[in-house]
């Protein structure tokens, strides 16, 4: 709590003159029930999502536990179908998402040069909703026959007739988590196409708020879908529907489709808004303006529009016809286009620049190097023929936790590290940070990497126990999940020392080579920036 | 009346007689790093079309991963390297753009040749219907009087680690599906209840079994063998335990075994309409209904009977299995629409049925006392 007082104190001696926000410093529980004020409900996301972080890490761990050898040990199957589905829904809509609506919340602000974010009383509501959902998610897993346990996908008919009566409830979290996202990214794009500081037009806006921009876009378009799919769930399941039952004239597999066109567009929310974040690490420790800012542009968009086209490739082994498979295959394969494009910018953006390797900087470089490597096998997961080998392995889990944990968490991890300085005036414990990455680092590629090999070699996902031939693996996977989970602690210590203000002050731009409106205020940012906008030239 | 049932235990013994076969292939290599190259002519271009991407991801990683490097190296503050000023080139963005796209063409044209022949599954030799059920598979001989249930083989104790795990833990079938080496055998695929997927990765066939669909996939299978896979869509508490055996024999010797299964499954018909007219004894009633409910029951009910709160219902104590025998025996045959509960009418035999009747009537305390006879059973599938 002392940052809550600290900050409030600073901004009652800020000198501003806004008189609405007089009331602003109520202290202890209500000022963070109450506020609008766009850094504190970002603090609030970003502690929100570290929580459900480690709350989700715990059950992967549950998991890890359970494979460490081939045999059933510590819990029953159903529990653990309950593990793989809570630990999914919780890392995507628990941590990954609202940690990229934090940071949007405290940087898109503070980097157009607006005061807020333009919808203050709805961006509280789109955070305080969010622990309410996700009570009801876990509350569920203490009911008698547990929580949902149809894996974060939920295809029906296992989630309609074949699942217990906490799938309400799950519906009903899912529908909370949606409505915070489709009011969260509102508040992003309106914010940013109406609260632009003078002479900041599109093409010179950042990185990371061009990224936002798409990603409120693409969440706007998909949120809607999942909510119809989890309704359609819900009354096939209570009201007697026949939506994805056969029997009644439905198709199970129409589930698929409508889930995969929230689902693809999804991955892409999770990413974008690392693209912008590494574009703002890379050129700052490299010395050397970003090269190719409008390309970046051009292929976030691309990626954004090619995510509505390629929903059916989780789809390949469903018996679509041939003409569809290669459809999906041709608009996957593109997709490889403009991302390579972004890598192949960030390191030209490197190339002869002069580069220092600060703690962002090295969770940037690792993003880089290992989202290049979960590229590359979604590429390869692309060709339908060898997907049909590929699909529901290991191989596919290898691929979606390299994009995921070591792209968008270490895009998140990058620039928390990158920004701290600036919400806390204090140089973060650096000795500790570099521990935290490097044995983040480590442990993550013992965890994920052997997954690719029990994948090819065919070990199927969602399963609690496992042949022979693959319990080698399995316990370096589950060691390196372990080394993993406890290596998050340590980023937790810097998180506290950060909170309790420990540390050397920084100055105004932090790092030497940064570059934006939000290095231009004062460290600790004060509560209220930019009252009076500045003008961007 | 003992000698009957002995009779029907190795008629049983001698239906499954090839999963002893399925015992003595070999385990698999426990550091296998790549796919495998199988044992049809579609799964080794599945396998080099893998490789052909994989090295393409590779040479392209070595590169951008190399130039990354190189500059992490070189142009470092430390060593005193000043920025250069560039920061946009059409030229090259151009080429990055373009070159990457002529590499995709170039994966893309192999990828479509070997997705179409795998998609096309006309003029089969034979067929097969596969039916998955939660945690089954069902094998139907479209071209043969011949059909069955394929369970896991593997021990409760194996899985629960009180014995030790046998070579082919959980990769071993009561029954494998057997088909012949040399012909195209197309699969019809689909399911009984939630969506399973049968997946032999030695043939490069995985295909969703969806209810109320069916799919079709086919193969050419090159070398007799006993190949192994498992059900790859998430369907259930059981999910990890739905394996695939297929053996694959020459057409002589499949023919042969295919012959004598359909002998066998008549006289095992032949054999069930007698025992209409006989009584069994409580005691091998008893015997056998434990047996069968431990294959077919304890998965859901649990092998004390106690299920699982909220999810399966418990049959100890419940008010089916301790008063209503009639809807006992219905629920038995018909199943449940709407719940997990199968019909197993068409899964077991009459006396197998009239024995996990009587078991669950009067084991853990239920105590009944009741006796249900297959005649009882075939009274209530006909509807006397």
């Amino acid at each position: 709590m002392s940052t809550a007082t600290d900050t409030a104190n600073e901004d009652l001696q800020h000198d501003h003159h806004d008189d609405h926000h007089a009331h602003h410093a109520p202290s202890g529980i209500t000022r963070w029930l109450f506020t609008t004020n766009h850094k504190d409900i970002g603090t609030l996301y970003l502690w929100f999502a570290f929580i459900m972080f480690l709350i989700g890490g715990a059950m992967a761990m549950v998991i890890r536990a359970e494979l460490f050898q081939p045999g059933l040990q510590i819990v029953d199957p159903n529990f653990f179908n309950q593990m793989t589905t809570v630990h999914g829904l919780i890392m995507v809509f628990g941590a990954v998402m609202p940690a990229f609506t934090g940071l949007a919340n405290w940087l898109v602000p503070m980097m157009i040069g607006a005061p807020d974010m333009a919808l203050p009383r709805m961006n509280n509501w789109s955070f305080w909703i969010l622990p309410f959902a996700f009570l009801i998610l876990i509350g569920s897993l203490f009911l008698p026959g547990g929580g949902p346990n149809f894996g974060w996908t939920f295809y029906a008919p296992l989630s309609t007739t074949y699942s217990n009566d906490s799938t309400a409830l799950f519906v009903f979290s899912v529908h909370i988590m949606g409505i915070s996202s489709i009011m969260g990214a509102i508040n992003v794009i309106v914010t940013i196409f109406n609260m632009r500081a003078p002479g900041m037009t599109w093409m010179k806006m950042p990185l990371f708020v061009w990224t936002w921009l798409i990603t409120a876009f693409l969440l706007i378009a998909v949120m809607p879908v999942l909510a119809g799919a989890v309704t359609m769930v819900l009354t096939d399941k209570f009201f007697g529907t026949s939506f994805f039952d056969a029997a009644g004239g439905g198709d199970p597999v129409l589930f698929q489709h409508i889930f995969w066109f929230f689902g693809h567009p999804e991955v892409y929310i999770m990413i974008l808004p690392a693209f912008g974040i590494i574009s703002h690490i890379i050129p700052t420790f490299s010395r050397k303006k970003l090269f190719g800012y409008a390309s970046m542009v051009y292929a976030t968009a691309s990626i954004a529009l090619l995510s509505f086209i390629v929903w059916a490739h989780h789809m390949f082994t469903t018996g679509m016809p041939v003409g569809a498979e290669l459809f999906f295959m041709f608009a996957t394969m593109l997709i490889s286009v403009p991302t390579g494009v972004k890598v192949f910018n960030w390191v030209a953006t490197m190339w002869r620049g002069s580069m220092t390797f600060e703690v962002p900087m090295l969770f940037a470089l690792a993003f880089i190097i290992l989202f290049t490597i979960g590229g590359f096998s979604g590429l390869m997961l692309a060709i339908t023929p060898v997907d049909f080998q590929y699909h529901d392995t290991y191989f596919v889990v290898a691929h979606f936790h390299y994009v995921l944990v070591t792209g968008a968490i270490f895009s998140i991890m990058a620039a928390v590290y990158y920004w701290l300085p600036k919400w806390t005036g204090k140089m973060f414990d650096v000795t500790l940070a570099k521990w935290h990455f490097w044995c983040s680092l480590i442990s993550v590629n013992l965890l994920f990497f052997p997954m690719h090999f029990v994948g090819l070699a065919g070990m199927p996902r969602r399963i609690p126990d496992y042949s022979l031939q693959f319990a080698d693996f399995n316990k370096w996977i589950s060691i390196g999940g372990f080394a993993f989970g406890l290596s998050q602690l340590i980023f937790l210590a810097v998180l506290i020392k950060a909170s309790r203000k420990q540390g050397e002050p920084v100055d105004d731009r932090v790092w030497e080579g940064a570059e934006g409106l939000e290095w231009e205020i004062p460290s600790p940012a004060p509560y209220h920036t930019f009252d009076t906008p500045p003008v961007v030239k | 009346m003992k000698k009957t049932l002995t009779s029907l235990t190795i008629l049983l013994t001698m239906l499954s007689s090839h999963a002893v076969l399925a015992e003595t292939a070999s385990s698999k290599d426990p550091y296998q790093l790549n796919l495998t190259k199988g044992v049809t002519d579609i799964s080794q271009q599945v396998y080099d079309l893998h490789m052909l991407m994989f090295t393409i991801c590779v040479v392209i990683g070595v590169i951008v991963f190399g130039v990354m490097f190189i500059s992490m190296f070189l142009h470092r503050k430390s060593k005193g390297h000043k920025p250069a000023n560039f920061h946009e080139s059409v030229k090259v963005e151009v080429a990055w753009t373009v070159v990457p796209f002529i590499i995709l063409i170039f994966m893309a044209v192999p990828a479509a040749k070997t997705l179409i022949a795998m998609e096309d599954t006309t003029a089969p030799d034979m067929s097969v219907l596969v039916t998955g059920s939660q945690w089954k598979w069902h094998y139907k001989y479209m071209d043969h009087d011949v059909e069955y249930y394929s369970l896991l083989a593997t021990q409760r104790e194996q899985i629960n680690n009180k014995f030790a795990k046998g070579e082919n833990y959980l990769l071993e079938v009561d029954r494998p599906l057997v088909i012949p080496t040399g012909q195209k055998v197309r699969f019809l695929i689909t399911s009984d209840d939630v969506i399973h997927s049968w997946w032999v990765p030695d043939f490069a066939v995985k295909k969703d079994a969806n209810p109320g669909f069916i799919n079709e996939a086919w193969t050419v299978v090159n070398e007799p063998g006993v190949y192994r896979g498992q059900c790859a869509e998430l369907c259930g508490k059981d999910h990890g335990y739905m394996p695939v055996v297929v053996i694959a024999k020459e057409p002589a010797e499949f023919e042969q075994w295919v012959a004598q299964q359909a002998a066998l499954q008549q006289q095992a018909r032949e054999e069930e309409q007698r025992l209409l007219s006989m009584n069994m004894e409580m005691s091998d009633l008893m015997a056998t209904g434990e047996r069968v409910y431990q294959t077919n029951c304890a998965a859901c009910h649990m092998p004390n009977g106690e299920g699982l709160p909220g999810v399966f219902p418990a049959l100890k104590g419940s008010p089916i299995t301790t008063a209503d025998k009639p809807a006992h025996i219905d629920i038995l045959i018909n199943g449940r629409t709407g719940t997990a509960m199968q019909a197993f009418g068409k899964q077991l035999s009459l006396s197998e049925l009239s024995a996990v009747i009587t078991y669950t009537r009067n084991a853990w305390g239920n105590n009944t006392g009741d006796v249900v006879q297959p005649k009882d059973v075939y009274a209530v599938m006909n509807g006397q």
